[in-house]
């Protein structure tokens, strides 16, 4: 167990982080995330407000849908990253990481516009994420069609399952297919204990935070603190699809216009030499420095010494890099992103 | 080559003596279970120095590194090649799983047999 923002959290169960990537990809895991944030934005002018808040834009959102979007500083920078609920017209369910919850919540406070309400849910909601292949079929034991969500990046926000009423959203932070339920705390060992029965002979096992890593990494999902924050751009995170700069106006638009195209990019690396890269280390396009790398790891499932990079654009043409892994030099050579995308 | 008993170190290495000057070195149980799933492992190079209470290899979870510390001063003799291409190994057998051969052993940390070693491991958690 680790201490995670004010939370105490698994790194792994008994079966450890390969198992659990592994069971991931190939049957189910189950991940008690109840340490994200959750953050509801109700009033008449909360679409307004969004908009100006974030970068990606919530017009023309049906209810039920979810749509990704950072968070910028005036500077351009990214506050956090996050993911929009329309629960319905005027009402959005916002979920937020974990270390970021206060300082967002303050953020929002601070931008809040007359006819808008933020407020702090996130001690009325556990969220538990039920992910892999197998992770519909499980769910639908414990529940109709109903409360299953059929659109990624849709939720069925009066969900029933194991008679606990729950949001029930099809995202996730693993590149599975897959469930996030969220649900009263009073609930969730409940609710936890009736999945894993449904899953006990699907190869379903619970899971921690390393494999939520490792999953999250192989699919080359960017975590805040990492890929970006207050000195990374959206755009330099490579995370333009939801910058819709075209909007008349968002915090940090106007220093996303004037920086320009940015001059760095977020690449993918696979090591062939010996050795795993890991965050923070210097990554070299000949002998010249190109950036760093963001995150690193060995992934399971692929069974390569992955890692993604902040690199100078100029740099791309390099027809190899070298990241400086503890004093050595390991060759890799970059990829296009994700490392893994599931069939 | 007949093996006399395992001693353990503080910092969880095991070491078996085949004679007054030549041991097999590894990491124990209660390591590995530390350390999690082990992808990757450093050795030292056969006919290199290593120093008692100096790092002489290191391996490495999905997570995290972590140097390993050679529990006596000597010369490499060999080192267990198959750990490079199958680090879960020292996982799965870690008292069989030695990562050197050291010979013309000339200091050494200090030891605790299996008894002592698991007090130990009960006092530290």
């Amino acid at each position: 167990m680790v201490p995670f923002a004010g939370w105490l959290l698994p790194v792994q169960y008994e079966t450890g982080v390969i198992a659990e990537h592994m069971a991931v990809r190939t049957k189910c895991g189950l991940f008690d995330v109840s340490h994200m944030g959750e953050i509801l934005c109700e009033g008449n002018s909360s679409l307004e407000n969004l908009n100006w808040l974030l970068t990606n834009d919530f017009t023309n959102m049906y209810e039920g849908r979810a749509r990704y979007s950072p968070m910028c500083s005036e500077e351009g920078g990214v506050v956090d990253d996050l993911l929009v609920y329309k629960m319905e017209e005027n009402r959005y369910f916002i979920v937020v990481n974990a270390a970021n919850k206060d300082k967002d919540f303050a953020w929002m406070k601070a931008h809040e516009k007359p006819g808008t309400v933020f407020t702090d849910v996130s001690d009325n909601f556990a969220q538990l994420a039920l992910q892999g292949p197998r992770a519909r079929e499980i769910l639908s034991r414990l529940t109709g069609m109903q409360s299953i969500p059929q659109k990624y990046y849709t939720c069925i926000k009066t969900g029933v399952v194991a008679g606990i009423p729950c949001i029930v959203s099809k995202t996730g932070y693993t590149g599975e297919d897959g469930y996030e339920l969220y649900t009263d705390p009073s609930k969730a060992a409940e609710l936890w204990e009736a999945l894993m029965d449904a899953g006990k002979n699907d190869g379903l096992v619970p899971c921690g935070l390393g494999a939520r890593d490792t999953l999250r990494l192989e699919a080359a999902m960017p975590l805040y603190g990492h890929e970006m924050d207050d000195t990374v751009t959206p755009l330099e995170a490579g995370l333009d699809f939801a910058v819709k700069m075209e909007k008349p106006d968002f915090i940090g638009k106007e220093a996303l216009v004037r920086k320009g195209p940015p001059e760095r990019t977020r690449i993918g690396l696979v090591a062939y030499g010996r050795g795993i890269m890991r965050e923070r280390e210097r990554v070299y396009a000949g002998n010249d420095e190109a950036g760093w790398t963001t995150s690193g790891t060995y992934a399971p499932y692929l069974k390569k010494a992955v890692a993604m990079a902040l690199v100078k654009k100029s740099s791309l043409q390099a027809a190899e890099f070298t990241v400086d892994v503890r004093g050595t030099r390991i060759p890799a050579h970059s990829v296009p992103l994700p490392f893994y995308k599931h069939a | 080559m007949t093996e006399t008993k395992k001693l353990y170190s503080k910092s969880h290495e095991w070491i078996a003596f085949s004679n007054e000057t030549t041991a097999k070195i590894g990491i124990t149980d209660y390591a590995q279970n530390e350390l999690g799933d082990l992808v990757f492992v450093n050795l030292p190079e056969t006919g290199s120095t290593v120093t008692a209470g100096k790092q002489f290899a290191d391996v490495e979870s999905v997570k995290a590194v972590a140097d390993v510390y050679s529990p006596v001063t000597g010369i490499v003799k060999a080192v267990n090649e198959e750990l490079l291409e199958h680090p879960e190994k020292i996982n799965q057998d870690p008292e069989n799983a030695w990562f050197a051969e050291i010979e013309q052993i000339t200091g050494r940390e200090e030891f605790m047999d299996k008894a002592a070693y698991d007090a130990f491991i009960a006092s530290e958690k």
